[in-house]
């Protein structure tokens, strides 16, 4: 490539700090950039703001954007923000996360841009002559497309959760910080109430621990609250227990629910549907349990338990606090 | 109130799919309304039901089996369908199709317009949002509740987000929004609304009726071009565990083997 290339990536935050995600996207920028440079955008409200990991984590530059509009996301304002930021980088790619958020953000803004976008990315690749091709699921998963970008940049890019994870932070690493105050157009800003829990989101767990009909009714599921406690995992459900109303509907994991990739998924009782495999087959490891031995779940499963759920939970939840703690 | 809901084809989600000469395939796997767009059409239908002086118009753009799904809704209960179809749509990207949308809609005046979420065949979600910012109107995704005022001018909408959800209050009319599971039931079309919908008319549009032009409808405009298709990896073969103390089995390998814990 005769230019270096510069790639935006934007960071995910909420009250508790700035998302794993973020880093994430760090790290598939720093695959990508050689000796280019990559610039962390940070929308916030404080001047406070905790960006140093940005730079541990990858960042050469961070441009912390501050305005009081920015005290919680909405797509409105960060679109103003990410239109001015990239008219003055002029970036090569821009990265988000394939979040609620990051998905309607990148749409509206390569609408407005008229450049390509690629949602939900699980592989990234950038060829000596500057093409960007990316690799991403299509029907829940159940095949892959592999897609080249094209037309005037920047090209945005959506990755999802818990695919790109790096080594972590390198503390000794450094970067410019830039921290500025800016404008933005007055919007018709209207009241927003957010009523977001401390229940960790299926899409963002590292471990899930999932249960089906085959859980027999709403108080079993206390038993996978409790595994899920010890692992540090969120609990997810099948559809009829979502339809039943055992579990609410962003916890289902399908073809019609979330989709999930992560380190561990422990299906309890789930048979094992096309529509539940989509969401959930790219899990790095998965663990069934199925008194059924000839449940479609086993067919995927690294490690599969023919039996009671109702039996084994408990005791897989002794022992895992068992080793954890000892 | 005019309403316009976008609606896509996609295939069962039961379908085993494969892929031949670098296309998904399905055989003998039907064809279905976008599970998600079938909660827009049915919170329009609704809408109407509260507040009579309304219309409901469907929209899809598609190969002449879009009809069949178009025809599903009338039967839901839209008044009118518009089939937009033209062999030249067949290779377009989102980012056009996504124009082309606009540019029926814009054929007539409207105040709300509903999309699914996400179609789940492509699962890209770009084209509610997409729309919006062509038509120039605000828009919500992933939407799991409408509250209008009385005067059905303003609406409290709810949508979901990481970890809970958030309500914008008192959102103007015109604007969009994508369409989530919670929004409400779909109904499943009566014998009735079967027979009413034979006598609703399905009004084509090819790219003259929308004035779109050669150079517009160029697959080289394409920003996004399939370059191929693969099935997933094959999972390595699994390990049934057995024996008394399986709890233990599992949690040493997740701990010693696997490392996630
Ligand atoms: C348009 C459409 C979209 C859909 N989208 C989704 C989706 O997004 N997500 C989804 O999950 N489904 C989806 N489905 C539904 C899907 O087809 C299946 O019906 C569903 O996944 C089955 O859920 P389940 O495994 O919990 O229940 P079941 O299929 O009833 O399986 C229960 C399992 O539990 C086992 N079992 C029973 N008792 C015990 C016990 N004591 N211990 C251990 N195991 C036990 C049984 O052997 C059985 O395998 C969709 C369907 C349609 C038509």
């Amino acid at each position: 490539m005769d230019k270096e290339i510069t790639i935006i990536v934007v960071v995910e935050h909420d009250q508790s700090g700035i998302k794993p995600v973020t880093y994430e996207l760090l790290n598939a920028a720093k695959k990508l950039a050689g000796s280019g440079k990559i610039i962390a955008l940070y929308f916030t409200d404080t001047e406070e703001a905790d960006e140093l990991a940005l730079t541990h984590y990858g960042a050469d530059e961070v441009r912390v954007c501050i305005h009081p509009d920015y005290h919680q996301y909405i797509h409105e304002t960060y679109e103003a923000g990410l239109l001015s930021e990239i008219e003055k980088a002029q970036p090569d790619i821009l990265l988000m996360p394939a979040s609620n958020s990051g998905k309607e953000l990148s749409a509206a803004i390569a609408t407005r841009l008229e450049v390509a976008l690629a949602t939900d990315c699980i592989d990234l690749q950038l060829s000596e002559d500057g093409e960007v091709t990316i690799k991403r699921p299509v029907f829940a998963g159940k095949a892959y497309s592999l897609c080249k970008l094209s037309g005037p940049k920047p090209y945005l890019i959506t990755l999802r959760p818990n695919i790109f994870r790096g080594e972590g932070a390198d503390e000794t690493r450094t970067g410019e910080i830039v921290k500025e105050k800016i404008s933005l157009p007055d919007f018709l800003n209207p009241g927003l109430v957010r009523e977001v829990g401390a229940e960790l989101d299926v899409t963002e767990a590292r471990i899930i621990v999932s249960g089906g009909l085959g859980m027999q009714g709403p108080e079993n599921f206390k038993l996978l609250e409790d595994l899920a406690e010890v692992l540090g995992a969120a609990v997810a459900a099948s559809r009829p227990v979502v339809d039943n109303g055992w579990q609410e509907y962003s916890h289902q994991v399908g073809q019609t629910g979330r989709t999930v990739s992560p380190d561990l998924y422990i299906a309890c009782g789930i048979s094992g549907a096309v529509q539940h495999l989509a969401g959930m087959s790219s899990s790095r490891c998965i663990v069934a349990i199925n008194s059924d031995p000839n449940a479609a779940i086993f067919s995927v499963a690294d490690y599969g338990i023919v039996g009671d759920a109702l039996e084994i939970v408990p005791l897989l939840t002794q022992e895992f606090k068992r080793i954890l703690e000892g | 109130m005019k309403i316009v809901v976008c609606i896509k084809q996609v295939l069962d989600t039961a379908a085993e799919i494969q892929i031949q000469d670098g296309k998904i395939v399905s055989p003998g796997s039907p064809l279905i309304m976008n599970p998600y767009d079938e909660f827009a059409v049915e919170e329009a239908v609704c809408i109407k039901a509260a507040f009579p002086e309304s219309e409901v118009t469907v929209i899809s753009l598609g190969p002449d089996s879009v009809k069949e799904t178009l025809k599903r809704a009338l039967a839901m209960g839209a008044d009118r369908a518009i089939h937009i179809s033209d062999p030249s749509f067949a290779e377009l990207d989102h980012s056009i199709v996504a124009k082309i949308l606009a540019k029926a809609i814009q054929k007539d005046s409207f105040d709300l317009v509903l999309c699914g979420r996400q179609a789940v065949d492509d699962d890209m979600a770009q084209t509610g949002p997409a729309l919006a910012v062509l038509l120039e109107i605000p828009f919500v995704t992933v939407v799991t509740k409408i509250q209008f005022s009385e005067n059905f001018e303003t609406a409290d909408i709810t949508r979901q987000v990481e970890g809970g959800c958030e309500t914008r209050k008192g959102m103007s009319l015109p604007f969009l929004v994508t369409c989530q599971k919670g929004l409400n039931e779909p109904r499943l079309p009566s014998l009735k609304g079967i027979m009413a919908a034979k006598k609703k008319e399905i009004q084509t549009l090819g790219a003259t009726d929308l004035e779109l032009d050669a150079q517009f409808l160029d697959p080289k405009n394409n920003l996004l071009h399939l370059v191929n298709l693969s099935l997933p990896p094959e999972r390595k073969k699994g390990i049934i565990l057995e024996g008394e103390d399986i709890a233990k089995q599992l949690a040493t390998i997740i701990r010693e083997e696997e490392k996630i814990i």
